[in-house]
């Protein structure tokens, strides 16, 4: 439990524009350890995103250190250290679920048998069995989400990163997929990095919660929460969750007290 | 759906198909008065009524236009009643036409995919290449297939391969242009997920980057098979006429034939159809295979 999985060292990053430079990330230090379940949650342009995305390698920082498994982010991409969830489902739609899953394990270079297996289990786990001979555009907006899910785990990496995975489903599926993924975190002892901008979800899923702030992105506080790993919906009508809810949305607000107030 | 899509559209089909019968006729009648005039003068035939002179402009020997039925019977006579290996069968004249064409045609898809490949995984092919690209269908084929034929032909390059080459010349431009589209097409979503797999430039091509492109491949298709066509027909025009649809067009002006020019001409665009249709019809076939006619 004490190993860390990703060190981040005084990051920035700053996007070059037309309009001049745009400070994305500034000055991050965060220390993620083995089987953290770490939400990064703010505003709309505060680099939550952007963060995620720099320690999958997809963006590069322009200052400041960061370490993903003890190497560099591009080492770690290349060593396929990680799994990534995007936002949209992006399945390839001439696929079907199976070989949307399978997919990661066909660039691997897994032996069919393996890829079989994985695919098998994966789908299982996020109660998608059935479903394998099935296309994209048959499945609803949730199960296409859980695809992908499934489609991150087939790799089996000890550190997934999310990004917004739940942000274009409602309510309902929504609290579905949060309960499911956090019996998975669970049951696995995963690290993983979950981007939002609920604070409900961020509170129910987390063991810690980094509050971000924009212009420039920037951490405002990281909150720990004392909630038990083993929690059910009704957690979040309890006291211990609404006081952690609460200091989240202080930490959002003072955040950007200059701007227009967010609910 | 396909087949609905057959039904809904005989009836329009059918209503632009008879209005151009229309166009035609009229139009023949009325280009060929003056010369049924003359005729019945010099026949000295006075009072010819309405009914039987313009019957009369409809079936002239070498009419200015000839009307519709004359290009039917013309065809039917040198389709139908002819033997295939007849030089005065429009099949045997289709057969040459259709060879260098789908040659070509091959040639064409073969040289646009494998230029789109290049343009999009090389940035320095994209820029140099690419105006090239459009420079060459600037030049109007008319002028550049009798050089391309006679060069080829002064080294020893003749017969079927030299046409083909004039339909490669026109076809592989629209392959170009889509694929390279095509190439380019998926989000950048699908494109970031292949980088997290960290995978190489040939397992991004082989697995999103050509799937993603089939679609605009079979849309260029179309386009190239029918303009495959014209350039096997007007890459006859200058060999001297000695077989080929474009043959029997320069043979049919050579001789004022103009019932032979229109039923080379009518047998040409039955051709493009037919092949335009097929390549649809294949293209539909893949992408619904692929699950790709919901996406």
């Amino acid at each position: 439990m004490s190993e860390s999985v990703i060190q981040v060292d005084k990051l920035s990053l700053t996007f070059q524009t037309n309009d001049g430079p745009v400070h994305a990330l500034s000055d991050i230090d965060l220390d993620i350890q083995q089987g953290d379940f770490v939400s990064l949650i703010g505003p709309s342009g505060c680099g939550k995103t952007t963060l995620l995305r720099v320690i999958a390698d997809l963006e590069k920082a322009t200052g400041g250190n960061i370490t993903v498994n003890g190497v560099s982010p591009e080492a770690a991409r290349q060593a396929r250290g990680y799994g990534y969830v995007f936002q949209a489902a992006g399945l390839y739609p001439w696929r079907t679920i199976a070989k949307n899953v399978s997919l990661p394990l066909e660039i691997m270079g897994l032996d069919s048998a393996t890829r079989k297996e994985r695919v098998a289990r994966n789908l299982a786990l996020v109660n998608l069995e059935g479903f394998e001979k099935k296309y994209p555009w048959q499945l609803s907006g949730g199960m296409q989400q859980r695809a992908s899910i499934a489609r991150a785990l087939a790799v089996e990496p000890d550190l997934l990163l999310m990004d917004e995975p739940f942000g274009a489903l409602d309510e309902i599926v929504r609290d579905h997929l949060n309960e499911q993924l956090l019996a998975l975190w669970a049951k696995t002892n995963k690290t993983v990095v979950f981007v939002t901008h609920s604070i409900p979800e961020a509170v129910y899923l987390s063991s810690h919660i980094v509050v971000m702030s924009p212009r420039p992105g920037r951490i405002q506080d990281i909150v720990v929460s004392d909630l038990p790993r083993e929690r059910t919906l009704d957690i979040r009508e309890t006291p211990e969750f609404l006081r952690i809810a609460n200091r989240v949305r202080e930490g959002l607000r003072a955040g950007h007290s200059y701007d227009d107030v967010e609910s | 759906m396909s087949d609905t899509g057959f039904k809904n559209s005989i009836l329009p089909v059918t209503a632009v198909c008879l209005a151009i019968l229309l166009i035609w006729s009229i139009a023949s009648v009325w280009l060929n008065t003056p010369w049924q005039k003359d005729v019945f003068k010099r026949a000295g035939a006075e009072n010819v009524g309405a009914v039987e002179f313009v019957k009369a402009t409809m079936a002239q020997e070498r009419p200015k236009l000839p009307s519709p039925q004359q290009v039917a019977v013309e065809v039917y006579n040198t389709t139908v009643k002819k033997k295939v290996t007849s030089k005065r069968s429009l099949i045997y004249h289709s057969k040459i036409t259709l060879s260098s064409a789908l040659l070509g045609f091959a040639m064409g898809t073969l040289l646009g995919i494998v230029l789109s490949v290049a343009i999009v995984y090389n940035r320095a092919l994209r820029k140099s290449l690419m105006p090239w690209i459009i420079t060459s269908q600037t030049i109007p084929i008319l002028a550049i297939a009798p050089m391309i034929i006679l060069v080829l032909n002064s080294v020893g390059v003749q017969g079927l391969v030299p046409k083909a080459f004039i339909s490669m010349y026109l076809s592989f431009f629209p392959i170009v242009v889509g694929m390279v589209k095509g190439l380019n097409s998926p989000d950048i979503g699908h494109m970031d997920l292949m980088r997290t797999y960290s995978a190489t430039n040939w397992q991004s091509f082989w697995k999103l980057r050509l799937p993603s492109s089939l679609p605009y491949l079979f849309t260029s298709m179309k386009i190239a098979i029918a303009i495959s066509i014209v350039g096997a027909v007007v890459a006859e025009l200058p060999t001297g006429a000695v077989a080929g649809l474009g043959a029997r067009l320069l043979a049919g002006s050579y001789y004022g034939q103009t019932i032979q020019i229109w039923s080379a001409l009518v047998m040409a665009s039955i051709l493009a159809g037919g092949l335009v249709w097929i390549v649809d019809i294949i293209g539909r076939l893949v992408t619904k295979r692929m699950g790709l006619n919901h996406a």
